[in-house]
Order: structure tokens, then C-alpha cells, then sequence
């Protein structure tokens, strides 16, 4: 029994060390791009329309936002809690907004209206899931309910429009030629995250968080309060893509964003991101991304219909997760 | 007897009847048999797909899908009724059931031989099935005048008082309330749930274990495809659109613990039955059905506080410390 178990011992230790370059070459994110090289590469074969600058900036519009609220979530997925009531959240601050409109607000006005009711209901998720102890998944599809549920008494089958007209900057304005406001915010957000998690003390407590909390406690990491700012981080994302939202639609309803929770997991989760805690990084986040904009936008230039776009991007999302398991049955075996 | 009292079972019974109590002092005929039985009717599917989603949840896994499989299962029959309406009704339940334990073995072998986390397989699969209903249909829907009258009338047939819909959910309990509380399968889910490595040495194949509950939510959620065609006599992609996490809300409700391996069948009824008198009482007491959304949603929170706190017990302590002992 002993002299059996001996190699696979053995195969643990590696024989020499790893090289960087390779690592790198063979990491996630690495692999992310290649895929999205080739899905571009497809596309500007399949469509004769894909390879315009306009197209290409138009084409960022429908993922920003849900990317966005994937930079926080990744970070709160890392540290071993998740937030399904993000979309809920953007239904609340959009309505708030809609409600601030009605007593006469101006531009600043709603957008702080905006962060603010953002971040209260990342804090609300916070409490509940630092102080009270409770599992995250439970509790935020109890407040996805009550974060919706509150706009749609507020405003049942109404809705608010006529925002102002220079608050349909954020949503619809361009900085330069075709670069988007919302794709500059999107980009200085993901720089800011990455240097979050990658460089900073408070990203080492969310790994160390994530792949052991008890341990992370003990050597004096506060658990609790990282937690609880990355709850408040996700809801303040939140409510910059409800500003977002609300500014390129031009109008709230409370069925706004419905089902992004789950689009934006798939998000991040196909960047890399461990849903169990514990590994991922922005750059995997990121280049996710693009490609899932890149899918549906060059499905979209070929007439596929929404939904089949989904039922591509759930086959996708269970492909990449299960290659690399397959993968490594498939060595041992040999 | 004390234990009772403490329990959820209990205290969400006793919520349950205070609700139907508040109602009926507001609007007095809302308690009567035939108004009761139609409110249990409407919550049967509820409870049945509850009831898969518990099994699963017990095991420390999750089944986002079953909405998704229920629609793309009700659709296969719709379409195969409106398509071969000579096809006895009794096939079409056993093809959707089926079909339902096609897409929970799909779920419970990635989870079983691949290892993928539950969570994620459901919410690839999820998008799956729902995407294969508008490719199977073309897009289209099945409307009333296309399914055949025996198809649309198997639910309302009336039995002993109540439609038979309501019997398929009253049999379905008590089926499940045996297997759990007196088969060794049944007992294993918990067993896995409380603590998968001691289930190992246990003898129990943690795997194999999970790939059945998976095959068990999927069975329920096909069988509930046919009683949704069926009893809204409507075949399209919308079919039960979000309705996932409504089952997951009356399982937490209900009193299981997503951490897995706490949980009774009694407590999951009366957690969907809990939604379901909540969602008919609102118009009864002229509360707009706008406010449904936001009541189901603090009725979450509040029971997940409550779980927490009677999973907060106090470990008991075996050994004396040195101290103690000296």
C-alpha cells in the first residue's frame, strides 16, 4: 500500500522550477485573451460591418455597465461571499433617482443620489451578511426582492423620464471621436480595482480571506470590516452602472437591469474567478468582458436572437470551467 | 413537546394561520373551504418543486435550473400534444418527467465527475435550457387552441373535493416525507450535508449522492412542466421566468439551511405555503400586488435571521479543560 502511494507523492514536488514567463503564458487571463482574439478574429470575418470604429464603440455599450459591477463582485467573490442582488440594487437607485427628478433635481443632484442610494444598499447587505453572520447568497436574493420590490411600489406600472439633458452624458456621450464616456469610466474603474486587488495590503486580506477565513481572522486580518467595505464597494458599482443605465435608457422602470445578477457572476466567473473564494484576478474580469460583448455584439451583427446568444455564452461559461478538469483527467489517464 | 414549540415548523405554522387570521377579520369569506383549497391548488407546484430544490440544497449544492427545465420540458410536450394530440395525456407526463431527468442528470454529472461547484453549473444550464425552448419552438409559442382538451383538462379533474393538481402535490409530500425520515437514501442527504468527509467514511458515495438529488429536482421539475402547461394551458420561453429563486425563497423560508444538511419537508411546505397565502391575501385586503415582490423579499431576510440565530447553538463541552479538571 505504502510503496504504491509512493509516486503520486513524488509527482507533487515538482522536479524544477517553474518558469515565469510560462506561467504566464499558460495563466487564465493569458488564455482568456486568446479566446477573445479569436472571437474577434471571427467576427471581423463573419461580419463585413464589424471592423468599423462606430461599431466597435457601439459594441461596448451593452456590456460596460454589467462589466462595471463585475470588477467589485469578483473582489467579493474572492473573498468567499457573492451579491445576487445587484440588479435589484440598480432598480432601487434608478427609481430614487426617478423620485429625486420629481422634487425638481439637477444633474449633481441625481448623481449623488445615485452613489449614495448605491451605497446604502451595499451597506444594508453588508450588515446583514458581517454582523449578523448570514450566508451572502441568501440574504441578497432576500434584499434583490425587497431592493426591487421597493421600486415597484414606488412606481408599479409608471415610469420616470425626462431627465435632464445633461444627464444624458453619462450614458450616451462621447469624449473623444468614438471613445464613450462610460468605456473611459469602465477602463480607469478596472485600473483602480486591479491595483486594489494586485498591489495594495487590503487586497492581500481578500485572498486571504477567501482561501481561509478563520486563519486570516487569527493573524489579525478584520474579517468583518473587509467584508463589509467590498459589500459597500459592490453596491456603490452598482449604483454607477444604474446611473449609467438610467442615463442611456433615458427612463425607469422597475423591471430595469432584471436578471444582470447572474450575468454579471457568469462574468466573472469565466474571468477566472474561483466561485468557491480564493483565486482570480481583474485582468481574467476584464478580458471576460470583451469577450462576452464581443459575442453578443458579433451574434448580434449576424441576426442571432438574444437568446441564443445566452444559451452561447451558458455553454461557454460551462466549457471553460470544466476544460481545465477534463484537461487533467485526460494526463492522468495517460 | 418543548422541542415543538421551538420549532420552525411551529412558529411558521402559527404565522401562517395569524396571516389567514388577519386576513379574514378584513375580508370574512376569504376563509372558506373552497377559497383555502384554491389557494393551496395554486401553491401546489410550489411546494413540489420546493421539495426537489430541498434535496438538492441539503447536499450543499444549489439548482438554479429547475425554472429553466420546467419551462423547456412543458414546451416538449406542448408541442409534441399540439403537434400528436392522439398521444394519451399519461405519456405526456412521464415524456416531461423524463425530459426533466434528462437535464437534473446533465446538472448532477458535471457536478459529480467534474467537480464543477453546483452553482455554476446551474447558471450555465439555466441559460441552456431556456435558449433551447426558442430554438425547439422557433420562437413561437403554444397557445390554448392547440393543446388538446384532455391535456388541459388533467389537472382540473376533480377528486374527493379537490383538483387533481393538488393531489399530485399531496401525494408527492408524502411520498417525500417517507423517504426522508425513513429510507437510508433519504437520511444520507443529511448525512452528506452535515458532514461530507465523515459520509466518506461512512460508506456513502458523496458523488453518486448528489447526481441523484440533482436527478430528483430535475424529475420534479419536468413532472411540473407538464402541471404548468397544463393548468395555464401556455407553452412559451417565458414559461416560470425567474421563478428559481422563488423556490429557492421558500425552501430558506421553509427553514433549510443552505449550508446544507438542516432541513424538514413539513417546514418546506409551509414555506412555499407561506408565499402562497401572502401572494393571495394581498388583493383580498386591497394591498396593490405591487407590494408582493417586497414582502416576499423581507420575508427572506427576516427567516434567514431566524436560521441563523437557531444555528447559533452553543457547542456542547465533551472534555474538561486542564484548568477545569485540576
Amino acid at each position: 500500500m505504502s510503496d504504491r502511494q509512493q509516486p503520486t507523492n513524488a509527482r507533487l514536488i515538482p522536479d524544477r522550477l517553474t518558469s515565469r514567463l510560462k506561467d504566464n503564458l499558460m495563466s487564465w487571463p493569458s488564455l482568456l485573451l486568446v479566446v477573445a482574439l479569436l472571437i474577434f478574429l471571427a467576427n471581423s470575418l463573419a461580419s463585413p460591418y464589424f471592423l468599423s470604429p462606430w461599431a466597435l464603440s457601439d459594441a461596448t455599450f451593452n456590456f460596460t455597465e454589467k462589466a462595471i459591477i463585475a470588477l467589485a463582485m469578483a473582489l467579493l467573490i474572492v473573498s468567499g461571499e457573492i451579491d445576487i442582488s445587484v440588479s435589484g440594487i440598480i432598480a432601487i437607485t434608478s427609481t430614487m433617482m426617478g423620485v429625486a427628478l420629481q422634487f425638481g433635481a439637477d444633474t449633481t443632484t441625481l448623481v449623488l443620489v445615485g452613489l449614495s442610494v448605491g451605497l446604502i444598499c451595499g451597506a444594508f447587505n453588508g450588515v446583514l451578511v458581517t454582523k449578523l453572520g448570514l450566508p451572502s447568497i441568501v440574504v441578497t436574493i432576500g434584499t434583490m426582492s425587497l431592493f426591487r420590490g421597493i421600486s415597484f411600489i414606488i412606481l408599479g406600472d409608471k415610469s420616470y423620464k425626462n431627465y435632464p439633458e445633461s444627464f444624458a452624458y453619462f450614458g450616451q456621450g462621447y469624449l473623444y471621436w468614438v471613445i464613450s464616456f462610460e468605456f473611459v469610466l469602465y477602463l480607469l474603474l478596472a485600473v483602480g480595482f486591479y491595483i486594489l486587488l494586485h498591489k495594495t495590503n487590503f487586497g492581500r486580506h481578500v485572498f486571504t480571506i477567501g482561501n481561509n477565513a478563520v486563519a486570516a481572522e487569527f493573524s489579525g486580518v478584520r474579517v468583518a470590516r473587509v467584508k463589509f467595505v467590498l459589500f459597500c464597494l459592490t453596491g456603490l458599482m452598482a449604483g454607477v452602472a444604474a446611473i449609467l443605465l438610467t442615463s442611456r435608457l433615458g427612463s425607469t422602470r422597475p423591471s430595469i437591469a432584471r436578471g444582470w445578477e447572474l450575468e454579471v457572476i457568469t462574468m466573472v466567473v469565466l474571468g477566472g474567478v474561483n466561485i468557491l473564494g480564493g483565486s482570480g484576478s481583474v485582468q481574467g474580469v476584464v478580458i471576460a468582458a470583451f469577450i462576452m460583448g464581443l459575442v453578443t455584439f458579433g451574434l448580434g451583427l449576424l441576426n442571432v436572437p438574444g437568446i441564443i446568444m445566452s444559451v452561447i455564452l451558458g455553454i461557454l461559461l460551462i466549457t471553460v470551467i470544466a476544460l481545465p478538469t477534463l484537461l487533467s483527467k485526460f494526463k492522468n489517464r495517460q | 413537546m418543548n422541542n415543538f414549540i421551538k420549532s420552525r415548523e411551529f412558529w411558521l405554522g402559527a404565522a401562517i394561520l395569524g396571516i389567514i387570521f388577519g386576513v379574514s377579520l378584513r375580508a370574512p369569506n376569504f376563509v372558506n373551504f373552497a377559497n383555502l383549497a384554491d389557494i393551496f391548488n395554486n401553491t401546489s407546484m410550489l411546494i413540489i418543486l420546493a421539495l426537489g430544490q430541498m434535496v438538492v440544497i441539503l447536499t450543499r449544492s444549489i439548482d438554479l435550473s429547475m425554472a429553466s427545465n420546467l419551462a423547456l420540458s412543458g414546451m416538449i410536450v406542448a408541442l409534441i400534444n399540439a403537434a400528436y394530440p392522439e398521444i394519451p395525456v399519461p405519456v405526456l407526463m412521464i415524456i416531461a418527467t423524463f425530459c426533466g431527468l434528462l437535464m437534473g442528470a446533465f446538472n448532477g454529472i458535471l457536478v459529480w465527475k467534474l467537480n464543477i461547484p453546483a452553482i455554476v453549473v446551474t447558471l450555465g444550464t439555466l441559460t441552456i435550457f431556456r435558449g433551447t425552448i426558442f430554438l425547439i419552438a422557433g420562437g413561437q409559442w403554444v397557445n390554448a387552441a392547440e393543446l388538446s382538451t384532455g391535456f388541459v383538462q388533467m389537472t382540473r379533474h376533480l377528486f374527493i373535493g379537490l383538483p387533481l393538481l393538488s393531489w399530485f402535490a399531496i401525494v408527492i409530500a408524502i411520498g417525500f416525507f417517507i423517504f426522508m425520515t425513513r429510507t437510508s437514501s433519504g437520511r444520507n442527504l443529511y448525512a452528506i450535508g452535515v458532514n461530507p468527509t465523515a459520509s466518506v467514511y461512512a460508506g456513502i458515495n458523496v458523488g453518486r449522492t448528489k447526481f441523484n438529488s440533482f436527478c430528483i429536482a430535475g424529475a420534479l421539475s419536468g413532472f411540473c412542466g407538464f402541471l404548468w402547461v397544463s393548468r395555464y394551458v401556455i407553452g412559451s420561453v417565458e414559461v416560470a421566468n425567474g421563478y428559481e429563486l422563488t423556490i429557492i425563497a421558500a425552501c430558506v423560508i421553509g427553514g433549510i439551511s443552505i449550508a446544507g444538511g438542516v432541513g424538514s419537508v413539513v417546514g418546506t411546505i409551509l414555506g412555499a405555503l407561506f408565499l402562497g397565502i401572502i401572494n393571495s391575501a394581498l388583493p383580498v385586503i386591497n394591498i396593490s400586488p405591487f407590494w408582493q415582490m417586497a414582502i416576499s423579499g423581507s420575508a427572506i431576510i427576516l427567516a434567514v435571521i431566524l436560521n441563523g440565530r437557531s444555528a447559533n447553538k452553543k457547542g456542547r463541552i465533551i472534555l474538561k479543560t486542564s484548568e477545569d479538571s485540576s
